[in-house]
């Protein structure tokens, strides 16, 4: 039912020239999509889809739409290469296909090597409940730590591109959608909860489904909802792009200083039981410190793009 | 969807990522062509996190009285993978929206031919090469 619906939407993404129909419904795919992973039993992953597809990443696509065209326009000609180079790479995907072990088959390969043993041995050595956090924070914590430093990277790279934004280009108070005398209430109503529920996303990460990734989208889409409503100068006056910049550098410093730290102790690069005497309660603290510098990373990267691109005005 | 039988799933999957890839290599529209490495992107992840699925497991949070849980790994690498996937499309749209400040079009054939004219203003006749490319 839910493949039947996303399959429908990447026909209409297709056919559509309308660039706003395609930007709302690539975020109802989003949100599809986030549907599907809770079916499929991946909490995590569907609560980081739903905030982050479905919410920034709409919002960011609309204001880079802002600065561009809404209409696509008419394609010249239709080459039949595209269309036959899909053909036979989906034919070939397919026949790889047929050779894979069915959905929930538990003696697929991805049941075997590592995933016992994280399974088993988080409880004991880790003494986290959520073993993604687990995995991700400590088992997997290099990776974690190379895509926190993407993200920098990436925020780096549209600033950039963009500018830093602020000063000559915005005017204080000026709304990208009007005066709206409904929605102000309703988004200063909504504000608290979603900041609220962004921290106890952060900080009970260990325990449910949860942390640093999400939370900090949750927490910058705040900001975000705020900006749309009340105008961009108020929002860069609550928290302005200069300090945003220096969270960002904050975040991977956390992130790598815990790494540091743990070699000054004479264990290997983020290896947690340096930080306390008892491995266990070590592993806490670690994690709990990773995920405060990847939620403060991906907060301030997040909300950064977001001002570069919503502070830019259009030129042509 | 547990119920579903086999590799029904992979078979969608593979229409998403194909329908992502035509998007991307047949419209001329940059905004378009990111929408569609978004759709290529999410069909990954509908790929990873069905392999990560256990029949009659349940989500991997530990819980007592449950000894069967999906894979986290699949998961793991999936959710760093959607907060990477955003941030790289935000450098997209950004290039996307530079291009336009500099062409005055985000259209592929609009700015190819942009270049072209550059080209001949600057060296009297188009090198052979851009004459192939242009057709």
């Amino acid at each position: 039912m839910l493949l039947g619906f996303l399959v429908l939407i990447a026909i209409a993404a297709i056919r559509l020239r309308d660039l706003f129909a395609v930007v709302m419904l690539f975020g109802v795919y989003s949100l599809l999509t986030a549907a599907l992973f809770m079916d499929l039993d991946a909490v995590d992953v569907a609560f980081t889809e739903a905030a982050v597809g479905a919410g920034v990443s709409t919002v960011l696509m609309l204001s880079g739409l802002r600065l561009t065209r809404r209409w696509e326009e008419a394609p010249g000609h239709r080459p039949p290469l595209p269309l036959m180079v899909v053909a036979v790479t989906g034919a070939a995907l397919i026949y790889a296909m047929l050779d894979a072990p069915p959905l929930g088959d538990p003696t697929a390969p991805v049941h075997q090597h590592v995933t016992p043993y994280y399974i088993e041995q988080t409880p004991l050595e880790v003494g986290v409940p959520n073993i993604v956090t687990a995995v991700l924070a400590s088992y997997r914590g290099y990776d974690t730590f190379g895509e926190t430093v993407v993200i920098f990277t990436a925020g780096l790279a549209v600033l950039l591109l963009l500018g830093v934004g602020g000063g000559h280009s915005f005017r204080p108070g000026e709304n990208a959608i009007g005066d709206q005398t409904v929605l102000k209430p309703v988004v200063k109503t909504l504000i608290p909860p979603i900041l609220l529920y962004g921290l106890y996303v952060q900080f009970h990460g260990d325990f449910g489904a949860g942390g640093g990734f999400q939370a900090g989208v949750i927490f910058a889409s705040g900001f975000v909802l705020y900006d749309l409503a009340f105008g961009e100068g108020n929002a860069r006056a609550v928290v302005p792009p200069a300090w945003l910049h220096r969270l960002a550098a904050l975040g991977v410093l956390i992130y790598g200083g815990v790494g540091v730290y743990a070699l000054f102790a004479g264990k290997a690069f983020l290896d947690y039981s340096a930080l306390s005497a008892n491995p266990v309660a070590g592993q806490h603290a670690g994690i709990l410190l990773v995920e405060i510098g990847v939620g403060i990373t991906v907060f301030s990267v997040v909300l950064s793009i977001f001002y570069a691109f919503s502070g830019r005005r259009r030129k042509s | 969807m547990n119920a579903l039988p086999g590799i029904f799933n992979y078979l969608v999957v593979v229409f998403l990522m194909m329908a992502g890839f035509y998007v991307v290599i047949a419209q001329g529209n940059l905004i378009k062509k990111l929408v569609g490495l978004g759709l290529f992107q999410a069909s990954v992840f509908i790929l990873y996190i069905t392999m990560g699925n256990l029949a009659g497991g349940a989500a991997p949070i530990v819980t007592e009285g449950v000894t069967v849980y999906s894979s986290p790994l699949p998961h793991v690498l999936i959710l760093t993978a959607i907060v990477v996937g955003v941030a790289t499309t935000a450098v997209g749209l950004a290039l996307a929206v530079r291009i336009q400040e500099a062409y005055g079009s985000v259209e592929e054939e609009v700015i190819h031919a942009s270049d072209l004219r550059d080209d001949e203003s600057l060296f009297g006749e188009p090198a052979a090469c851009d004459r192939e490319g242009g057709q």
